[in-house]
């Protein structure tokens, strides 16, 4: 019994150590479930949130490339950020906060970061207008990794208008194919998967 | 399992020299084991459901325009997507030449349509055209796509205009303003 004591514990230890934790999200969002079994890349995605109340979520992974996004939309924008500002930025895995708030946002103490409403970021249905950032963080962030793939996760009680405007934001910059990120189902009984 | 060997236990040996009797450093490690497996049994669990799928969506290109064959209007099912879960359907018709209008839920009732419709034309001829209203939401539109995948149906169209004729049909029969 102490072997299989010992090599129980190993695995224990194994899977604390993989496991990771999820981090905070700007906003909960249950996906809605599909058959589909492709797996979300770990590496190089982009996510596009989108929340029950149709406010749009952004965030990529990796903090080096989340500063050289911000670098990037700063120079665009004519804003500077301290070093503090782009630290504490590279650290939130995703945001939902206009350009012009997003300082004022990152210099509030965390507990109040945590309680603040965000307010999404703005997006329209043409997907190219001026008032649009979507299309400005999804352009800086593929500029500061040119791999990026983008998954949208949306929520099921978001209404289909403000997919669709997210979805012409994408299309006006000629992206068109990404994943949706969808929670797990069984296919009914007896079905398989086509051989093509 | 755990002990360690205190020699002869204490007792009495021959050669008559007297021990003190030694106290048993046995521990019962049984619970400990049982909560180690209950926690190896949670992250694994964990961490193989919390990962989740995802499912391609393909937009046509806005730039390109492909001509195409003109869609005969029998091969098509246009599957509407209205409010409260419910999914209007005509077949067969195009929306001018009064078809009739079909309500189904999601889930089985609406597989079992696209099957029965797909089974009328052949599988390679059927074409699907979804059409999510404005009152639809996004769960609605993957369900549907999921539909799809699971009839293995490879024609079709997520279209988000409704044409004036469609829109009419909608309010006649099931009342739905768009």
């Amino acid at each position: 019994m102490t072997a299989m004591t010992d090599v129980a514990f190993l695995l224990l230890t194994f899977f604390i150590l993989t496991a990771k934790f999820r981090s905070q999200d700007a906003a909960a969002i249950e996906t809605p479930s599909s058959i589909s079994g492709i797996k979300v890349p770990e590496k190089d995605i982009m996510t596009i949130g989108l929340g029950r109340d149709g406010k749009v979520y952004f965030g990529i992974d990796d903090a080096p490339n989340r500063i050289a996004m911000l670098d990037n939309i700063a120079e665009a924008k004519g804003i500077t950020f301290t070093n503090k500002e782009k630290k504490d930025f590279s650290l939130m895995s995703n945001f939902g906060v206009p350009i012009n708030q997003l300082k004022s946002y990152l210099n509030l103490p965390k507990e109040q970061q945590a309680t603040f409403k965000q307010p999404g970021i703005p997006v329209d249905s043409t997907g190219a207008a001026a008032s649009n950032e979507l299309k400005d963080w999804v352009f800086n962030a593929r500029k500061a990794n040119n791999d990026l793939r983008i998954a949208l996760k949306g929520d099921n009680l978001a209404k289909f208008p403000e997919f669709k405007n997210v979805l012409a934001t994408l299309q006006a910059q000629n992206i068109n194919k990404f994943n949706l990120i969808t929670g797990s189902e069984a296919p009914p009984a007896g079905w398989k998967a086509s051989s093509e | 399992m755990a002990e360690i060997n205190t020699g002869g236990g204490g007792g009495k040996h021959d050669g008559g020299k007297v021990r003190s009797k030694k106290v048993s450093t046995r521990v019962d490690m049984t619970p400990m084991v049982d909560l180690g497996f209950l926690l190896i049994t949670f992250f694994i669990l964990a961490t193989t459901l919390s990962k989740p799928s995802s499912m391609t969506y393909n937009a046509p290109d806005k730039t390109k325009t492909e001509e195409t064959e003109p869609l005969k209007a029998s091969n098509v099912m246009t599957i509407f997507l209205g409010d409260n879960n419910k999914v209007y359907y005509i077949f067969g018709k195009a929306a001018n030449e009064d078809p009739e209008v079909k309500t189904v839920g999601y889930g089985y009732e609406l597989r079992k349509a696209i099957q029965d419709n797909t089974r009328k034309v052949s599988a390679d001829k059927f074409v699907a055209v979804i059409k999510p209203t404005k009152k639809s939401t996004y769960k609605n539109l993957v369900d549907m796509l999921d539909e799809m995948a699971i009839t293995k149906t490879q024609r079709l169209a997520v279209v988000d205009e409704l044409t004036d004729s469609e829109k009419v049909l909608l309010k006649d029969k099931v009342k739905l303003e768009i």
